[in-house]
């Protein structure tokens, strides 16, 4: 019978990939483009070169903010998506008043509420002299407690994305609630979460932008106290927009990327 | 110390006027039952008719709102001493549900672990046994339950009767003094369903105390000592497989059998 079929190697759908102009990321490239065109004008035109070395130097805070505050948001929040969906009603009270109180304000009016209030306020009740803590730490304290109830939810949703039954298989099991939740819930929501958490850590690196209110000198406040004394709006402010989109272009296409890698590996 | 003498003689599960409601629906009303050592007992009925629910009561899993159920002389629900109920505490609660296993229709396993970190992750977090020890442990019963080579895959790589044996070598791992079946094959390609109900016939033959919500007769006729049929929440007609499948005396169960035995 076998040998009365074609060679099986005819059967076999072809292994190289066929270009297919609908799936293709005709996007991408032109994202690519602009900042292609962007990094030319930088290395060709004196102006450019100089205004990209200015804004340059802002990259370190920029990167520091950001990392710093998404790794503290991350265990801030990962504690509050737990008070969230906790059995106590105090814990649970206060975890979802929080969250709701953050996401209610708009996040420039909580950095500026947090910075300039409730820090003074925290350091004098503590017998601290708030003018000690700098500007760059209440800028990360800002966006780590905004942050914090944005990952929170994260979190909440991951853990009730998994269902009932494996809490009651790790509870008939003789696992306390808290074992069940470290040794079989969180490991599997944080697997489903990850592609959000990416989300949030590309949020953060823009939303580091806002801190430039306090004079924390990141890129964009680097920028704007440079066009205060050079005027060239529109080059400044191109090349301080190719910066950003550089950074979350890049952040997107890793985060896919392990994404992907995950995903192939899932068991 | 008296009760060291009686423990030969008592049920290893004694329910008493058992009930349960979600909101106004009447799931368990005034359920009594009994399981002995050693015994097999079935529990049949149609969906809806509270014998899930029961089998949920048994460890706790779901609270029931009113009655008794005690596991090997221990009070699972509030336990009346001097006038006062008193609920038994948290600790107490696992280390009874760490004695009574439960295999589930969906099976349960643990997806983000291999099979033998399934079958190892209450011996050391709940016993803790050693990794080796619980390793030891857990091929042992994977020898058992016929899939040794499958220890260090994950479960969803698995079949459903291979994921549903799996799920049964986890909760031998415990030792338990009974093990809760809750649909165990309905969730099974037909061509699976032998295979697990193998496994469950060698530990009923072991002497293992189990209680099966199945409808899988040639299991009731091999194994179980005892076949409940519910209905409505209530126990509706009680005795051995001969008896409730052979002649059936309410109406309720000759219409039910009729339907499910064609």
């Amino acid at each position: 019978m076998a040998a009365d079929l074609p060679p099986s190697t005819s059967l076999k759908p072809p292994t190289k990939k066929r270009f297919n102009w609908r799936t293709f990321p005709w996007w991408l490239v032109a994202i690519g483009l602009i900042i292609a065109y962007m990094g030319f004008r930088i290395i060709s035109d004196p102006v450019y070169t100089r205004i990209f070395e200015t804004i340059l130097t802002g990259l370190g805070a920029t990167l520091m903010v950001t990392v710093i505050s998404f790794i503290c948001a991350l265990i801030l929040g990962l504690l509050l998506g737990l008070g969230r969906v906790s059995r106590n009603v105090l814990i649970r009270n206060l975890s979802i008043g929080y969250i709701e109180f953050i996401r209610g304000v708009p996040i420039l009016v909580l950095i500026f509420t947090i910075s300039f209030a409730i820090v003074p306020a925290l350091s004098n009740g503590l017998g601290l002299n708030a003018s000690n803590v700098s500007l760059t730490v209440r800028a990360i304290i800002a966006l780590v407690l905004i942050y914090a109830a944005y990952i929170a939810e994260i979190f909440r949703a991951g853990i009730e994305s998994i269902s009932r039954g494996q809490m009651e298989a790790a509870r008939s099991l003789g696992l306390t609630h808290g074992q069940a939740m470290r040794y079989v819930i969180l490991p599997q929501a944080f697997r489903n979460v990850l592609p959000a958490l990416g989300n949030d850590l590309i949020a953060i690196l823009k939303d580091s932008s806002l801190v430039s209110v306090l004079g924390v000198r990141e890129i964009t406040q680097v920028s704007r106290l440079s066009v205060s004394s050079s005027f060239k709006y529109e080059e400044t402010y191109f090349i301080l927009t190719a910066f950003y989109l550089t950074m979350t272009l890049v952040l997107s296409l890793l985060l896919q990327w392990l994404q992907r890698k995950m995903s192939s590996n899932v068991h | 110390m008296s009760t060291k003498l009686a423990t030969a003689n008592q049920p290893m599960i004694s329910i008493s006027n058992v009930s349960k409601f979600f909101g106004d629906f009447r799931a368990l009303d005034d359920v009594s039952l009994t399981v002995d050592r050693g015994e097999v007992l079935m529990i049949v009925g149609p969906s809806g008719s509270g014998k899930s629910t029961l089998l949920r009561c048994i460890n706790y899993l779901e609270v029931p709102d009113a009655g008794e159920i005690i596991i090997d002389g221990k009070h699972v629900t509030p336990k009346e001493i001097d006038g006062k109920f008193v609920r038994l505490k948290e600790r107490g609660l696992n280390a009874i549900r760490a004695e009574v296993g439960m295999v589930f229709q969906r099976f349960e396993l643990f997806p983000h672990l291999t099979v033998l970190e399934n079958i190892c992750l209450a011996q050391q977090k709940v016993r803790k046994s050693s990794r080796s020890e619980s390793e030891k442990v857990a091929r042992g019963l994977l020898e058992k339950v016929g899939i040794p080579e499958q220890a260090n895959k994950y479960p969803p790589k698995l079949s459903g009767g291979q994921q549903q044996r799996v799920a049964i070598a986890r909760s031998l791992a415990m030792q338990p003094k009974v093990i809760l079946f809750d649909e165990p094959t309905s969730a099974l390609d037909p061509e699976m369903i032998n295979e697990v109900l193998d496994v469950m016939l060698t530990l009923a033959s072991e002497g293992m105390t189990m209680v099966v919500v199945s409808h899988e007769m040639g299991f009731a006729r091999k194994a179980a000592h005892q076949v409940v049929f519910m209905d409505g929440g209530t126990i509706v007609e009680q005795g051995t497989p001969d008896q409730v499948f052979g002649a059936p005396q309410h109406e309720r169960t000759k219409l039910f059998l009729s339907r499910i035995l064609h």
